[in-house]
């Protein structure tokens, strides 16, 4: 009987994990077809990267005439690994995002041989441009520049900001940080009250927040790196009785336009929300349908086009459009 | 007359330095004279009330109890499983990942924003127990059957446990509005504490009891101890290391609820990030052998208040981000060092070669 | 140094706090001889061994070995490993995720100059032995006892003049074994001195040439197996000879009668993981027997399988008349079985808790988890059997690890008391304590039995055996081949039928 139960376990957590871990489709039929090879991150990785691998896989479809097959893992080699079975598969065009940007070169090479045209999307990699044909990326310094740009437009006689920092060392991290530190130092009336990393996490975000409220020192913007930490703040906020949002006394900011962070732009809890545009598919299918007719993308490194959205002329429109 | 008493309490304090609980205590103690040096406003607590226009407490002390109580959850069962199995569980964070999904994912059903729940709560919250105790029970056979070292057998869970969460609810972060559930984690309207403060201390009574009214105590420490003339004493010592990791399964799933509670959702990728170190951390600053053999949970759970403490702290002192760690590791190691029993015995050696010193100095 | 003489240790001694371990022992190893070196308990086998390797530093005597110029200083086993001495340990100390031939020369610096030379190397010795493994397998996958050969092969490839076989053949079958005395009958004619351990009187009567004898830390004296019939090297080993019956004092009137109707336990063909063969046992209400029989004879293993100590494998069990099924200890304990085991230290205290915990152990798992012991109560137990068995020991709270050897076992005991036994198992409990507790427990034992409790008494000693018990089970070699009673009880009996076959 004990037996008959540690088996049961064992097998209900191998089923379990066996569900979770196949995610890939792609046999197809038909010449007319386009082949692409996709190569993504883990979609759990997160919200946006969730998002990401939605849209390729709502463009790539057969009725747009795509043949996708897709691979995810986030570890590099295992990417380089697969992009080379892709190459050995002979696909028309592989779609790379990368875990890591080196290493690359020898399979993009051998893919250029095969006459495999080679796309970039939301992660650059260290190789000659050369080896591929375009490359689709955010700018996380402009999304940073677009959310300072913004709150300098509010015209606060001060600036007593909270700066809540993604985990150390990220793109988007550095990104975003970069440009509040920079206007920071420019203006005297700018002041950061507390910069301190919550690593992408709400708690982490309350406890600071709910730091300096115990601390009694003055803020009246709250710059989150993501909605999560936003998220977090407003809480500590809304434990203090501390009013937020459109005609409130502090600036809430957040970044990655979650839909439920929209809606609470669109109800004026919060004042901004930056995005950062997981949906490369259209651009990509854009290059591929040129390519197809003979026409060369115009330039190499394409910038996805970024908003950001405040919260006194957000649309429902926008929500549906833009939340992730 | 004030000479005795001097001598009591000096013997009274040697005694305490032999005892579990003087190491986490002596560390809880030094960050209050610290902070109390460093700004005395620190521990100052008032009452306001929130957005909602109930009365609550807040102050960093209210802040350092409330934040501690899924952590002083987790170092009870953590203590447990350290005690019976001599390793330790770190796939914690993994499962209160996977723990708040199943609560989302009950509450909310497929769509990702309800305004009605799917459920009632407690069906959520027990489905969440079933759930991570299965979870545990799962490490519990890896560890007490096949033998499997604990840290190697729980890296399965810890690796795998947040794309499970992540499959729970396709991928997607569901958030639920319903004003009651938010309760668990924050405040009970008309009640100025936070409601996790009082979910921790039912906890610790729970345990309490159950280390009064069963054997589980002697159980658990005669198996971490002598696993081997613990079954000659009529024990089943995989059946109680077994035990010990369900019953670590049931801390996750109320530290998991608290945790959605407070957010009304949880980020599958970074809830709890980190926590199975922190609670480890808990149980090895409460001077329990990391090996397994006698614990104290009393010890543990203060210990994990003072890991609480330690953030706060930080976070009030505005340390650089990216020293933020530097600052955590510096702390933990001078601490852990000082819970280290060679250490405790060095310094209650010197200790009593200055005692007598002092007593006869009062004598003078 | 004779010519032939490869080792030769003279009066050599070795004191520990309060014990001397070795006084004044010699010791000869001789080329291409198997020599084995007996003694029960305590004799101080390993501590000879241990000096010889340079674990324990002596404090005493010297040590001379051939091609070595006056006396030989092994400070440590490096030191040893030089002087051409190598060990094989009864576990096997090699790594069971490395391949074999890096087993074979882990940790020997300069020995290896590439792997390809390294697997070859190992493959040239490994085929030279006839050892059936390939160099590039997995220890672990190996056999034990291909295992054992694959430690004794490294230790012969470091050219070692002496190899020390500390019990290999424990845990081996005896196909296994055959196999060992196939590669150990090679080096010797190689010219190698093997030094071998066992407690196996077989054994040693099949691969020896010479036999030193230990007991009690002394030399009682060097033999060529030839002139040592079987029943003179037990009778050495245990210290008694044959026909002196004066030491004696066969103290029959305190063994009270028993009835020998009523039968407590029976056990029919009842065999155990641990190797030993199905044999059949009973006891009577209020009867005090025992197993006797060499250390490793198996006596210890048929008492663990009938508490179900160790997983038992064949045969069947009848309590008071009635066929029980005992798959584990808690099985034994419900119907009334105690079992103190020989090991104290490993499976008997639980050495951080308190005296009070160790004391009421048993008789709390019996009355159920859900039903602790209120602490006044626990300390009511404690604070009786401390005094009833007069344990020496600051309070019940001091942990059992802090007390004496002589305490922790009247501690041990006092649990079982403490769970009214009708049948109470004592594996060895006086080894290692002072003769005024050994008397105690001896008549402890025999108050026992008068208030009618069975019991099963293991000793070393067999006056203590004599002096207890009125039925003796012997044991050899893992086998039943005897039980003595009444006029039968005597040294002479005893040790002509542990030593058995030719005299």
């Amino acid at each position: 009987m004990k037996k008959l139960i540690t088996l049961l376990l064992v097998l209900a957590l191998a089923v379990a994990m066996v569900a979770c871990g196949s995610a890939t489709d792609g046999d197809s039929d038909g010449d007319a077809l386009i082949k692409v090879g996709i190569i993504n991150n883990d979609p759990n990785e997160s919200g946006y990267r969730t998002a990401n691998d939605r849209d390729m896989k709502e463009t790539f479809t057969e009725e747009n005439g795509y043949d996708a097959s897709f691979f995810y893992s986030l570890r590099n080699e295992e990417q380089i690994a697969a992009a080379q079975t892709f190459v050995q598969e002979e696909v028309d065009y592989l779609l790379i995002s990368a875990a890591g940007t080196a290493g690359w070169d020898t399979v993009l090479q051998d893919a250029q041989a095969a006459g495999i045209q080679v796309i970039l999307f939301d992660r650059t990699i260290d190789a000659d441009d050369s080896l591929y044909v375009a490359s689709i990326v955010s700018d996380m310094a402009l999304e940073g520049k677009t959310a300072v740009d913004w709150l300098a437009g509010q015209g606060l006689s001060e600036y007593n900001i909270i700066h809540l920092q993604g985990v150390m060392g990220s793109a988007a991290q550095i990104g975003r940080t970069g440009a509040l530190d920079e206007m920071v130092a420019g203006n005297a009336n700018w002041k950061l009250v507390t910069q301190q990393t919550a690593e992408w996490n709400a708690e982490n975000a309350q406890q600071i927040v709910q730091s300096v409220i115990d601390s009694g020192e003055s803020f009246n913007v709250i710059y989150a790196e993501n909605d999560d930490m936003a998220r977090g703040a407003v809480a500590a906020l809304d434990n203090a009785n501390i009013s937020h949002g459109v005609g409130g006394d502090v600036i809430i900011m957040g970044f990655d336009c979650n839909k439920w962070a929209l809606e609470e732009l669109l109800a004026g809890n919060w004042n901004y929300d930056g995005q950062c545009n997981p949906f490369q598919a259209a651009y990509i299918d854009e290059i591929i349908k040129n390519l197809e007719n003979g026409v060369a993308p115009a330039q190499k490194v394409v910038i996805m086009e970024e908003k950001g959205f405040d919260a006194t002329t957000i649309t429902q429109e926008d929500v549906d459009n833009y939340g992730i | 007359m004030p000479k005795t008493i001097k001598n009591k309490f000096v013997r009274g304090l040697s005694g305490l330095a032999h005892k579990q609980i003087f190491i986490p205590f002596v560390a809880l103690m030094l960050l209050v004279i610290i902070n109390l040096i460093a700004d005395p406003s620190f521990f100052s607590i008032t009452l306001g009330t929130n957005s909602a226009g109930y009365p609550v407490l807040s102050g960093n002390v209210v802040t350092i109890l409330n934040n501690a109580s899924e952590l002083a959850i987790l170092a009870i069962g953590m203590t447990l499983v350290t005690a019976a199995s001599g390793g330790q569980d770190i796939s914690v964070g993994a499962t209160i990942a996977i723990s708040g999904s199943v609560v989302l994912r009950v509450l909310c059903g497929t769509s990702t924003q309800v305004t009605t729940l799917q459920a009632p709560i407690i069906v959520a919250f027990l489905i969440s127990c079933v759930v991570s105790m299965f979870f545990g029970a799962f490490n519990g056979v890896l560890v007490a059957k096949f033998k499997i070292q604990p840290m190697v057998a729980t890296l399965i869970l810890f690796t795998a446990g947040r794309s499970i969460a992540a499959w729970i609810n396709n991928n997607r972060l569901p958030i639920v509005s319903d004003a009651t559930f938010g309760y668990f984690g924050n405040f009970i309207p008309g009640c100025p504490i936070p409601t996790p403060v009082f979910i921790a201390a039912a906890c610790m009574i729970v345990i309490a009891l159950v280390l009064k009214f069963t054997n589980l105590g002697l159980y658990v420490q005669s198996v971490g101890i002598n696993a081997q003339s613990s079954r000659l004493n009529g024990i089943n010592p995989a059946f109680i290391k077994f035990l010990t990791y369900v019953i670590l399964g049931l801390c996750v799933a109320v530290a998991a609820f608290i945790k959605v509670s407070r957010n009304a959702t949880i980020n599958y990728s970074v809830v709890a990030k980190d926590i199975e170190m922190d609670a480890i951390l808990a149980v090895a600053l409460g001077g329990n052998a990391l090996s397994g053999g006698k614990f104290s949970i009393s010890s543990s759970v203060i210990g994990a208040y003072v890991i609480q403490f330690l953030t706060t702290t930080l976070y009030s002192f505005r340390v650089q981000s990216d020293a933020l760690s530097a600052y955590k590791a510096v702390v933990v190691i001078i601490l852990v060092v000082l819970s280290a029993p060679i250490v405790r015995e060095k310094l209650s050696e010197v200790w009593k070669k200055i005692a007598p010193k002092k007593a006869v100095k009062e004598a003078n | 140094m004779l010519k032939d003489v490869v080792l030769e240790m003279r009066g050599i001694c070795k004191y520990f706090p309060g014990v001397r371990a070795l006084e004044n022992v010699d010791f000869t190893l001789r080329e291409g001889e198997i020599h084995a070196l007996m003694g029960e308990n305590g004799a101080g086998k390993s501590t000879l061994i241990k000096v010889l390797t340079g674990v324990y530093p002596k404090d005493g005597g010297e040590i001379s070995i051939k091609g070595m110029e006056g006396n030989a200083v092994i400070k440590s086993p490096q030191d040893a490993q030089r002087a051409g001495i190598s060990t094989v340990y009864q576990e096997i100390s090699l790594c069971p995720n490395l391949t074999v031939a890096e087993n074979m020369y882990i940790g020997r610096t300069g020995a290896i100059t590439s792997w390809r030379k390294m697997n070859s190397g190992a493959r040239r010795l490994l085929e030279n032995l006839g050892i059936p493994a390939s160099p590039s397998q997995q220890l672990g996958s190996c056999s034990i006892a291909v295992q054992q050969m694959v430690a004794i092969a490294r230790a012969v490839d470091m050219d070692c003049k002496v190899l020390i076989l500390d019990e290999p053949t424990s845990s081996l079958d005896e196909q296994e074994v055959a196999k060992l005395f196939k590669l150990m009958l090679d080096l010797k004619n190689k010219g190698v001195g093997i030094v071998f351990v066992t407690h196996f009187l077989e054994q040693v009567y099949e691969v020896c040439d010479r036999i030193t004898v230990l007991r009690d830390g002394k030399l009682v004296g060097e033999y060529v197996i030839e002139e040592l019939p079987r029943v003179q090297l037990v009778s050495k080993m245990l210290g008694k000879e044959l026909g002196d019956l004066e030491t004696i004092e066969k103290k029959t009137v305190e063994k009270e009668t028993y009835n020998e109707t009523e039968t407590v336990l029976k056990a029919e063909g009842l065999c155990s993981a641990a190797g030993i063969k199905p044999f059949d046992f009973h006891i009577d209400r209020g009867e005090v027997n025992g197993f006797t029989g060499l250390l490793g004879s198996g006596r210890s293993e048929c008492v663990r399988a009938i508490f179900g100590a160790d997983h038992v494998t064949g045969g069947t069990l009848t309590i008071d008349g009635k066929k029980a099924r005992i798959a584990k200890p808690l099985d034994a304990m419900k119907r009334g079985i105690g079992y103190l085991p020989e090991d104290r230290k490993q499976d008997g205290i639980i050495g951080d808790l308190s005296v009070r915990e160790n004391i009421i152990l048993a008789l709390q798992v019996m009355k159920g988890f859900f039903r602790p012991f209120s602490r006044a109560q626990a300390e009511a137990f404690a604070d009786e059997y401390i005094k009833l068995l007069d344990i020496k020991t600051a309070s019940a709270d001091t942990p059992i690890k802090s007390l004496s050897g002589g305490n922790q076992q009247k501690v041990i005991l006092a649990r079982w008391l403490l769970t009214h036994p009708k049948y109470l198992i004592l594996d060895e409990p006086t080894r290692g304590i002072d003769i005024g507790t050994k008397v105690e427990i001896q008549k402890l034992v025999l108050k026992l039995a008068g208030e009618g409790t069975s019991v099963t008494f293991i000793s070393s000693e067999l006056d203590e055996m004599l002096r207890t018990c009125s039925r003796l089970i012997v044991m050899r070699d893992r086998r039943v081949v005897g039980e003595l009673k009444g006029e039968e009880l005597t040294q002479d009996k005893i040790m002509t039928t542990i030593a058995g076959g030719d005299m």
